[in-house]
Order: structure tokens, then sequence, then C-alpha cells
């Protein structure tokens, strides 16, 4: 067995330990550690131990249009991100383009997602931790209906997702090309009432999230999300920077790498030319606010956040105006919504390679196939969200530890797992990777 | 009286499953009423001690640590129900049961020696005697809410057994290898999901595994005269439930 979850103090007047072997309220297996020597902190580290599952490596072999309904099952919180990433790619690698309706309703899919993903973080896994409280469970004994909202809200992306994708986890609907049936207009209809009433309760979230209490921290952050004309990030665009990258999807293996290290079983994913970088709602906020919907934008104001935000506890703020924006741009989405002619675009497959990056809840997914003229996936390459900030959470990590030396050891630990808990890791996302050594029994 | 003991485990998967919980809003406050969630770490951080009366099981064992791991969890709970095509038949990741190993390793790494995982993804009930399986990928969370106050009230779960084309016939929705010629796993995939499938004008793609007695042979046939070729119609078989459908396969009627 590995270690229980408590938090060992094996410590001297010199150096202390932080541990949690067990991280809990994150998606997957993690654990973090952090040494403290002579009020110096020498090691932090978020030790994903969640076991790889290999899908690259048996991605090679199958066919084309298998890769949205397999990838989906890297992510249980969000599926509806690698079916997207993986179709862009897919569809990039054929030649065509999924546009108008056929693409309005892959982002009114994206916005159930967001919904669902963000009500879930935001009160079940984050909230906790800034009220004291071990889960959204005992916060309900407490607050009955601050939870009963909660899960109204997150209910509603559920039902949103299964209207279009006929289920909320692992969706059946989605191909490469489109859809497999379009919805009629008056089956969008229902749909719309209940967002009103999402977008409401998120509107309540935002200035509840608000008045909480933030740990007075933040980090200069290089910021990277999608870029999209007119369009707050989610579903296609260049990938950009706050400090001047802007470069195509097809152009992400020449700007990002991926480094093995031994505390993890995700890959840490890097800038080649100046390393750490965060991506999620922070990012997407900071590149983005310009294209929030009006409503969604004041709510931010009122809040009192501004574009250029950089304290990553006050992400949960940033999710909540999040979930206003995706409420209110589904709300638009079905009041624009035609019934498209086909459920899909004919395409064929083609040797060549493809790209597709989309914004999950957690931020930019990047999928990359290498197909044969049959359309057989002879290669594959996809970077989660998750591996993208671990290098970013761990110097949080020990920015917040620095700042934190006299607080004592309980409470120190909440505190580091709640600076985690501000990137809502998926660590299942995170583990998906290549590498394989063999233990023969 | 003392309220039941309800713990969620978490093996090789990809969440979902536990989520299924979470995702039951309108019952998950009466759920917390009747039990004690006592162990459940995507939701919560406090760990109540064991035994517990039901433990949920999602994951498929892939790593010497996890072998190990599920030894403790059947020990500390009384009644044990695995959850999921990962925990139930080793999920897609037993795709590397079939691999060449060889053909893993060749492929480019990083760092092999930080790593360390079984040759095999093996479901649950490979290491452990299991209570009750619950098929899905993912379960349907109706059928979870089914089995949860069954065990709470000591009785079986009612649980179909038979396949999707049932589900089909059961909602109304027109045959989709009939009337349209399109593959569908139906007739061999155990009922669960609700038919999801057929009604959004696509075929079964075999989330809830093979059902009770398959006839796997008559369905290959069909779909070779659909227009499947081998490598498609093993491809179909080849998913989240791959051992379970391999097995079928190789025991199923001749």
């Amino acid at each position: 067995m590995r270690g229980r979850m408590a938090q060992d103090r094996t410590n001297t007047p010199r150096t202390r330990t932080i541990k949690t072997d067990y991280l809990a309220r994150v998606e997957g297996e993690g654990a973090m550690l952090v040494k403290i020597a002579g009020g110096v902190v020498e090691e932090v580290k978020l030790d994903i131990y969640e076991p790889p599952r290999f899908f690259e490596a048996f991605l090679r072999g199958r066919g084309f249009t298998e890769a949205p309904d397999i990838t989906a099952r890297i992510c249980g919180i969000c599926p509806v991100a690698y079916q997207m990433s993986s179709c862009a790619a897919m569809e990039q690698a054929c030649g065509v383009e999924v546009g108008g309706q056929l693409r309005a309703l892959r982002r009114l899919l994206y916005c159930g997602e967001w919904i669902e993903s963000h009500a879930l973080h935001v009160y079940m896994l984050h909230l906790p931790d800034f009220l004291g409280y071990e889960s959204a469970i005992e916060l309900a004994r407490d607050n009955v209906d601050a939870v009963a909202k909660a899960l109204e809200l997150k209910k509603i992306g559920n039902e949103l997702m299964a209207l279009l994708g006929g289920r909320e986890i692992h969706p059946i609907n989605v191909r490469v090309g489109g859809w497999y049936r379009v919805p009629r207009k008056r089956e969008l209809r229902p749909m719309r009432e209940q967002l009103e009433r999402a977008r409401e309760i998120a509107l309540e979230t935002v200035r509840f999230t608000a008045g909480l209490d933030f740990p007075d921290y933040e980090q200069d952050y290089e910021l990277v999300a999608l870029d999209e004309p007119g369009e707050y990030p989610i579903d296609q665009g260049r990938i950009v920077s706050n400090r001047g990258l802007d470069i195509e999807v097809s152009e992400y293996d020449d700007h990002f790498v991926e480094e093995h290290v031994a505390w993890s079983n995700a890959l840490h994913s890097s800038l080649r030319e100046r390393g750490s970088y965060l991506c999620g709602p922070l990012a997407r906020f900071a590149l983005g606010f310009d294209r929030l919907s009006p409503l969604a934008a004041d709510s931010a104001r009122e809040a009192g956040l501004e574009a250029g935000e950089r304290n990553p506890f006050r992400s949960i703020v940033v999710r909540s105006v999040e979930m206003v924006y995706a409420a209110d741009e589904a709300i638009r989405l079905i009041d624009e919504y035609e019934e498209p002619d086909a459920p899909a675009v004919e395409l064929e497959p083609r040797a060549g390679v493809g790209y597709g990056c989309t914004e999950a809840p957690r931020g930019i997914l990047y999928h990359r196939y290498e197909l044969d003229a049959e359309g057989t996936i002879l290669d594959a390459k996809i970077v989660p969200p998750t591996s993208q900030n671990q290098r970013t959470i761990e110097e949080d990590l020990r920015g917040v530890v620095e700042r934190s030396l006299d607080v004592p050891d309980e409470e120190l630990s909440i505190l580091c797992e709640q600076t985690i808990r501000n990137y809502d890791p998926c660590i299942s996302c995170a583990t998906h990777f290549l590498t394989l050594e063999v233990e023969r029994s | 009286m003392r309220k039941p003991k309800l713990a969620v485990w978490k093996f090789a998967s990809c969440d979902g499953c536990q989520l299924s919980l979470l995702d039951c809003e309108d019952e998950l406050l009466a759920v917390a009423g009747e039990v004690e969630i006592a162990y459940f770490l995507e939701a919560r951080r406090a760990i109540g001690k064991g035994p517990y009366d039901l433990s949920l099981v999602e994951g498929s064992v892939t790593t010497a640590h996890d072998a190990e791991r599920i030894q403790h969890v059947r020990r500390v709970s009384k009644k044990l129900v695995t959850i999921g095509a990962c925990a139930t038949a080793g999920g897609i990741q037993a795709l590397k049961n079939f691999a060449d190993v060889k053909d893993f390793l060749s492929v480019v790494y990083a760092s092999p020696e930080y790593v360390s995982t079984l040759e095999t993804s093996t479901p649950i009930s490979a290491h452990v005697p299991v209570d009750f399986e619950l098929h899905g990928c993912p379960i349907n969370k109706r059928q979870l809410l089914e089995v949860l106050t069954a065990f709470l009230h000591g009785r079986r779960p009612a649980i179909p057994s038979t396949s999707v084309c049932t589900e089909c016939k059961r909602r109304g929705t027109v045959c989709v290898m009939v009337a349209h010629g399109t593959p569908c796993l139906g007739p061999v995939t155990h009922a669960g999901c609700g038919a999801l499938c057929p009604a959004y004008d696509r075929g079964c793609y075999g989330c809830f595994g093979p059902m009770e007695t398959p006839n796997t042979v008559s369905l290959t046939k069909q779909l070779q005269v659909l227009g499947l070729d081998e490598r498609d119609t093993e491809r179909v078989y080849r998913t989240f439930n791959v051992e379970a459908f391999e097995n079928a396969r190789a025991n199923g009627p001749r």
C-alpha cells in the first residue's frame, strides 16, 4: 500500500516535509510533496502516479473515424474536449472544414461540458477549500441552498450534453465530419429556458465566489489560449500568448516540448523558448476578455476581475464568469439555430497529418494524427491541459509555500492542495501517454 | 441506527463511472443522507475508517501496486461491486493484452525506467471475488442507483442481462441494421444504455460489453454481409470491452 493520506510530519526544527499521498477532489490519482529546509523550499513535486493507459500506442492501427470515441475514454470529465480535438485533427487531415450549423452545434455541446465541468469544480471540488469543508456533502449540511443550486447548474450542463450527444459521459452522437443525427429546432427550444436558469445561477455564483477570501499571491505567467476573431475561445483558433506567441495549431510541436520526469506519469510541457506557461480559464479570460458576452463581461467587472487577473486562487471566480458566458453563448446558438441539410460533411481519408486543438474546461487540448491513404492511424500525439500546467502548478506551490513559511503544517498542507486545485487538474487526462516499461511476473 | 458505509475506489480508468454518482444531481443529497460516504477521494478529502459495507470499484488492474491494493480493498469491503467496462472487462487499455509488447516498446519513448506497468490490464474479478458487476462505458446512472438501493436493502439488483435489441424494441426505434443496413452490435451487446445509438441513427458500438450468451458468429456474418471487411470487423469488437468480446467470440456458439 502507498501510505495513508495523513500528512507526514517527520520534522526537525530545520526541515519540514509537507506531504499528501492521496490528493482528494481532483480527477485521478496524484500526490504532493513539499520539502522545506532551513527556511528554504528545497523541493516541490506534484507526483502523478495514476497508472498510464497508453492511448497513443493503441491508437496506432485504428481507423481515423474511431478516434473521437476512443480518445473520449481518456477522460470521463471532459470527453467532449477529446471528441472535438480529435475530430478537428481528422477533418484537417482529410482536407474538409466543418462549418455553419454543424460547427455551431459542436460549440453548443462544448458549452454543456464547460457548464458541467466548471460547476463540478467550483462547487464540489474547489469551494470546500475556501469555506473549510471536507466536501460539498459536509457543506450541504450547513448550506443546502448553495449545494442544491450547484447541482441544478451542473444538471443543466449535463442535460445539454445528453440532448445533443445522447449522454453526458462519452457522448455517442459526435463523429468525424459532424454528427450522426442533428436535433430539430423544437428539440432545442425547451433547453433555452433551462439555460436561462443556468445563467441566473451562474451570475449568483460569480457574486458569491467574488466574496471569498483569496490568498494574496500572483505570478507573472505566460498565458496560452486559443484565439479566434470575434469569439471567446472554445472550439477553434490560433494558439496565442501574452508574450507574443501567435501560431497555427499545426506549428505546435515547433514551439512546445514535452519532457518526462521521474516523479510523474504525466509528461511535463513547456515552451521551447521560455519554459513554463499556463493554460485554462485564467489564460482564456486574460486573452479573450474583450470577446465575452456583455453580460459575462459585466459580471466579471462587478466581481472586481480585470483582464490581467494573475491570482490563480481567483480562478474560481473566472470559472464562474465562464459559466455565465457558456450559458449565454448556448442561448445565442439555440436562438440562431437552423437545421442543417445533412448531419455530417462527406469525407474521404487521405495520407497526411492533421492537427486539432480546442479549449477543454482546463485549457488547450492538442491532438496530432498521421494517417495512411486508407485512414489508418500511423501515429498519434495528445497533449492534455494538465500536462501543460504541471510545471506552473509546481512553481505556484513553491511560491505559495515561500510566502507561508510560518503557517502550521496542517494548514499549509491544505493551502498547498488548494493551490493545486486552482488548476482543476485532470490526472486521468494527463497520464494517457506512450511510454511503457514491462514488469514480467 | 448506524448508516451503511460506502467507499468508491479508483484503478486505471477515466473517472467517468465514479463521476456518474456525482451526476445523480437529483438524488445525490438523498444518497448522502442514507449512507455515510466514507471514502470517495474524487469528492471528499476526509477518509472514514473501514470496513465498508459497500465498495464501488472503478478501473482495471495494470500495475503490481494496484494488484496488491485490490486485495486490500476486498479485505475492507463487505460487498464489492465493480462499475464500468474497465473494472468488469479490463477496459480499452486491455488492448495491450492483444498487442505484441515489442511493438509497444519499439515506439519512441523518453525514459521508460520511470514507469512501471504490468503486461496486461485485467478486470477486478481476475483478482478478487466480486459481488456484482455493473457494465457500461460509462455505466448508466439509473442502474447505479438501482445497484446502491438493492445492496442497501440486501437484495439482488434488477439489472437485465438481455441485448440492446430488446431496448430498441421497447423504445420503438426502427432497427438501423434492417432498415438502413447500418452495422450494429446491438444483437450481442448487454442492455443498459437504453439503446442510445440507434435512436441517434447510429449502430451500437458495444459500450456495455457482451450480453449473456451472445451469438457473435451469426452477427459477424451479418456485419460482413453489410460490407465490413475483416479489419473493420475486428475493430468493432475490439474497443472498451475487448477482453469480454474476445472471450465471447472464442467460447460462443459455433
